[in-house]
């Protein structure tokens, strides 16, 4: 029945709200305990300050610095695709049968060139 | 077709329970009722097991170092967990005068809640589960990711710049390990031929460690990864960034970070046993016959076996360099985990309903690729390893000196 599988996602949802007041509510614990006085709240220069390994701060709060990981973040994307087409690719190969399986070694192997060719680029070290 | 709650024994028995209680137009009342039982027992369980996983680490780890670990408080120590629930819950929360407000109270908030979601989809015992989805090998991949872009949150939103550069080598390493983890996974979906963790446990009718030895090694390795375990734990690495992400947190918030990381240590430990050594199920005898022990408590010892396993881990093995890390993933773990797919997917078309000792030939093919696969791959990768390029100028010291 298609009815009960909403049924489930409606738990999954209970869940989430669970999840999400859970962690909430143990910090408005720890904001009741600051009003009643059991958890101290003074704050000062000093203290809200960024720590530095007690150096004074110089400059900005953000930095600019080498954004190396882009070339990383593009690898993921393109190979994340992948998973989407190989799951449902392994759920049904067994009635799919050995076309299948052509089909998608041709693909792994485009796949394959393109990865090789990251390698050769230098593209999975990180300098 | 029959309907996904006639496996959930818990959840219709207790829908039953509230049913006969609420009159007969209050159906929904007695579906949330049965509801917020079942999230309540999943919720408490995760959260008693991360507490019991923080004692049993501290104390093994002392063990591993030949000292004791906390001892003190209760009976062996065992109620130091709540004391430093306590203790963190009175501390004095401090958020620096530069941090972004609404990203550095949502960081900590969100990562306790993805984790604590990924829990809706594992099978804690036969007929005992939240839900059921007919995506839960997808779900159990995707959610935690949302961990990785809260701790983003938290290292940009603190303004701290060793938090901002630990954030930034958390989400490159954890989307590197991203890609093989999710790719590993393929061979237990062929093997089960479904995405229901219900369904994937009542296919093993051998464990899919057997059957999957390499893609049990690459799931391993890149989950310690994603949730930042010792060999990995770089994001973190104190000699070099302090603190990483959580330098700026304290008071609850660290709390809850912490909570997170070990959550999800035993969120990943749960997976595991689920997915590769056939979660309630016992491993020694076949499904058709008496059971020795009620199927949570089988489940119970493979997870408190894993937590084991990641503890000796971290005890075992020394940091590595954030180089070797990145290279490590693409270049051994992903093709690792595409050989694994590929040999498994020959193995099935090959015997699409396997016979109990054709599954015993898959696994000896499988562990023969898996070890020569290894072998073939550490030796490759030690004969082009990229040595660090800095070079060393030796000083001569002279000898009146000493």
């Amino acid at each position: 029945m298609l009815d009960d599988y909403y049924r489930q996602y409606g738990l999954v949802l209970l869940l989430m709200g669970a999840a999400f007041a859970v962690p909430l509510s143990m910090i408005l614990f720890s904001r009741m305990a600051q009003i009643v006085r059991i958890r101290p709240n003074k704050p000062n220069e000093v203290k809200s300050d960024i720590y530095e390994c007690g150096m004074e701060t110089i400059g900005g709060r953000w930095v600019q610095f080498n954004f190396r990981y882009y070339l990383f973040a593009l690898l993921f994307l393109i190979f994340d695709v992948t998973a989407i087409f190989i799951y449902p690719w392994a759920i049904t190969l067994r009635s799919l049968g050995g076309g299948a399986l052509l089909v998608m070694l041709a693909f792994l192997a485009i796949l394959g060139v393109g990865w090789a060719y990251a390698w050769r680029k230098g593209a999975f070290e990180w300098r | 077709m029959e309907s996904p709650f006639d496996r959930n024994g818990l959840f219709s028995g207790l829908y039953g329970f509230f049913a006969d209680l609420t009159p007969e137009s209050f159906a929904w009342l007695a579906y949330l009722l049965a509801g917020v039982v079942v999230v309540f027992i999943v919720i408490n369980g995760v959260m008693l097991l991360t507490a019991f996983e923080t004692y049993m680490e501290r104390r093994v780890l002392g063990r591993f170092q030949t000292r004791l670990g906390p001892n003190r408080v209760g009976p062996f120590g065992l109620l130091q967990p709540f004391a430093d629930v306590f203790k963190l819950l009175i501390k004095e929360d401090l958020r620096p005068a530069m941090a972004d407000r609404l990203t550095f109270f949502l960081a900590p908030v969100l990562m306790v809640a993805a984790i604590l979601l990924v829990a809706a989809v594992v099978p804690f015992g036969p007929n005992t589960f939240l839900a059921d989805l007919n995506i839960g090998v997808l779900f159990i991949v995707g959610i935690p990711t949302i961990a990785t872009v809260a701790m983003f949150l938290g290292g940009w939103g603190s303004g701290n710049r060793f938090a901002l550069l630990g954030a930034a080598r958390a989400v490159a390493m954890l989307i590197s390990y991203e890609v093989p983890m999710i790719v590993s996974l393929a061979g237990v979906l062929l093997l089960a031929g479904s995405m229901s963790l219900v369904d994937v446990v009542e296919a093993q009718r051998l464990p899919f460690i057997v059957l999957q030895p390499l893609g049990f090694f690459v799931f391993l390795v890149a989950a310690s990864a994603e949730m930042n375990r010792s060999p990995f734990d770089l994001m973190e690495a104190e000699s070099e960034l302090t603190a990483g992400f959580h330098t700026e947190f304290s008071g609850i918030r660290f709390g809850l970070l912490q909570l997170a990381e070990f959550g999800e240590l035993v969120i990943i430990s749960a997976v595991l046993a689920v997915i590769f050594v056939s979660g309630w199920q016992n491993p020694f005898v076949s499904p058709d016959y008496a059971q020795w022990l009620p199927g949570q408590l089988w489940f119970l010892l493979k997870l408190v076996f894993f937590l084991l396993l990641f503890t000796w881990i971290r005890a075992t093995l020394p940091r590595m360099r954030v180089d070797q890390v990145m290279a490590f993933a693409w270049k051994a773990l992903f093709p690792l985990a595409i050989i694994n797919t590929l040999v498994t997917a020959v193995l099935v078309v090959a015997w699409p309903e396997p016979e109990y000792g054709q599954l015993w030939i898959m696994a000896a093919i499988n562990w023969a690729v898996a070890i020569a696969c290894l072998v073939l791959f550490s030796r490759f990768l030690e004969r082009h390893r990229e040595r660090p390029t800095a070079s060393v100028q030796l000083v001569e010291i002279p000898a009146e000196a000493s």
